[in-house]
């Protein structure tokens, strides 16, 4: 463990055994990631295990049941109002469905975090702005609407929105989910620059395994609420873990099933004619 | 049994809910206002909250005003009394018609899209990414619309009222024939500033902040789905019609019931 108490610690992110329910279902049950400064971490596991959740509770919009979720040194399920909303505008959240104001033109929504943070001058702001719609290629679609986008444009104006503060820490939900070979290209292409050229600690959820296992430093594999392995994209690669290898592989059967966890058919056929046979 | 357990977790869902509007009504009002964001913002909304309801509302006055002259002169010609309508026309529009039907088409016309609005918002992640970018939605998006519908809605229940004024005049005077200065005589003698008029406007405040706040919390509090979206629009109209016909008889029995 690391020393949080410094002034620096080398983690930006630390998540402490996190609990967290959702009805009687465990979505968590010990959960402990540690994502290190200036270093590209990725949260992967199957759709439904709670990757996206995981995000949550570090922007603090969920609470954890038990557990601890430290922000620069700071536990932020103990945070006031007022310092978590501090703490956030530090950080960048790209959604998985870009989420962008849709009352607003790409120009203001990029403006928008700039406006309501800073008293920038209006000739000042639109220098960010364009300088963040021109890293990201879409300088020129700035008088367009989020509905005359197309989906890799979307995000890309969302990740020009969520870098618009030059946050410390950005956080990719499902940055590849449904887009073409060539989007997923550029997107890979500006997460690496975005992290060397401005040395951004980021975070990554997702279950594109070639993209992730290219871009990221360390991995981190979830599953029934648990982390069920880690390591860099090598370390991973090479494990012996069936259920490591079952998912970067793609293998249809194997430690998580392919079926609903239900009584087998042949049981349910016979239970049901055992029935109706009473019946009669 | 069964059915008491059942009674009593209803009554306490609706308990926590009405808990949780109030709470959220709270969060989103209790802000140090900042004019040089919060004004333009507001006036967005006084726009389409308040100024594209003026057609509906508008049309809407003027045929109520015109059935009332109608009816009013055939019940009142049977008692000679037909120069009374201005008074009959003006009371009924101030003192009822105004506020009430100026709220039940408000719940409709406003209250229904500040919901489905805040709903779709809130079901496409606006809502959430507004959270993460360190602005609090229920400033920045709700105070707003909520404090909107608050200030047209009186607005638009004396507007109501005035047309509906005008609607039974065209009807009574000029179709069939009342004197025209009787018209207005005993509409000036008969009807009070404050007790009628004023209590009228206090009618339409209170409609206006509770089908505000109920459109604005069922759009909050939906489930961010389509069909979550349509219930609680759905909601918002029920809810709001049934909201503002109860209070219209607590706020009458106070007003004009002390006989």
């Amino acid at each position: 463990m690391t020393d949080s108490s410094s002034a620096q610690p080398a983690n930006l992110v630390e998540i402490h055994n996190l609990v967290f329910h959702r009805g009687k279902r465990a979505i968590f049950d010990g959960v402990s990631v540690n994502v290190a400064r200036g270093k590209v971490t990725a949260i992967m596991g199957p759709s439904g295990c709670g990757k996206t959740t995981l995000l949550r509770f570090i922007g603090g919009q969920l609470r954890p049941d038990s557990g601890r979720v430290l922000v620069e040194g700071r536990n932020v399920p103990d945070m006031k109002r007022d310092e978590l909303f501090a703490t956030r505008a530090r950080m960048g959240l790209l959604f998985q469905s870009g989420a962008l104001f849709t009352d607003l033109s790409v120009y203001e929504n990029v403006a928008f975090p700039l406006r309501e943070h800073t008293r920038l001058s209006e000739d000042l702001i639109r220098e960010l702005v364009l300088m963040k719609l021109e890293a990201v290629g879409l300088r020129g679609a700035e008088n367009l609407m989020p509905a005359e986008l197309s989906g890799g444009m979307n995000r890309r104006a969302a990740l020009a929105r969520a870098i618009a503060l030059d946050p410390a820490l950005i956080m990719y939900d499902e940055p590849f989910a449904g887009q073409d070979p060539i989007v997923m290209g550029v997107l890979v292409t500006l997460i690496r620059t975005l992290r060397e050229a401005l040395g951004l600690t980021s975070v990554i959820v997702s279950h594109d395994i070639d993209e992730t296992l290219s871009i990221a430093d360390y991995i981190y594999v979830l599953a029934d609420g648990k982390v069920i392995g880690e390591g860099t994209p090598d370390a991973l690669r090479a494990s012996e873990s069936p259920f490591i290898q079952q998912f970067l592989n793609g293998h249809p059967d194997g430690p998580v099933r392919f079926r609903y966890p239900v009584p087998s058919f042949a049981e349910e056929l016979a239970a049901a004619k055992l029935k109706a046979g009473g019946r009669n | 049994m069964e059915a008491i357990r059942r009674l009593g977790e209803a009554a306490l869902e609706s308990l926590r809910t009405l808990g949780s509007a109030g709470t959220f009504l709270f969060q989103a009002l209790i802000a140090l206002p900042n004019p040089r964001k919060n004004f333009p913002l507001l006036i967005q909304q006084l726009y389409s909250v308040g100024v594209l309801s003026l057609a509906i509302i508008v049309v809407a006055g003027l045929f109520i005003g015109m059935v009332l002259g109608l009816q009013g002169y055939s019940i009142l010609v049977t008692y000679g009394s037909e120069q009374a309508l201005g008074t009959m026309v003006a009371l009924t529009l101030v003192r009822e018609l105004g506020p009430v039907v100026t709220a039940l088409l408000f719940a409709g016309r406003a209250g229904s899209a500040l919901t489905a609005e805040i709903g779709l918002m809130k079901a496409t992640e606006q809502l959430s990414s507004m959270e993460m970018i360190g602005v609090d939605p229920l400033r920045r998006i709700v105070a707003p619309r909520f404090w909107a519908g608050f200030i047209s809605m009186p607005l638009l229940a004396l507007i109501f009222s005035a047309v509906g004024i005008l609607g039974g005049h065209l009807v009574g005077v000029d179709w069939l024939g009342i004197y025209d200065g009787s018209y207005w005589m005993n509409m000036q003698g008969s009807v009070e500033f404050w007790d009628d008029v004023g209590n009228g406007v206090i009618k339409s405040v209170v409609f206006g902040a509770v089908v505000s706040w109920i459109a604005v919390f069922q759009g909050y509090d939906c489930e961010p789905t389509s069909e979550g979206i349509s219930r609680a629009t759905t909601r918002t109209v029920v809810y709001g019609s049934l909201a503002v016909l109860g209070l219209d008889f607590v706020l009458t029995a106070v007003m004009f019931g002390g006989f």
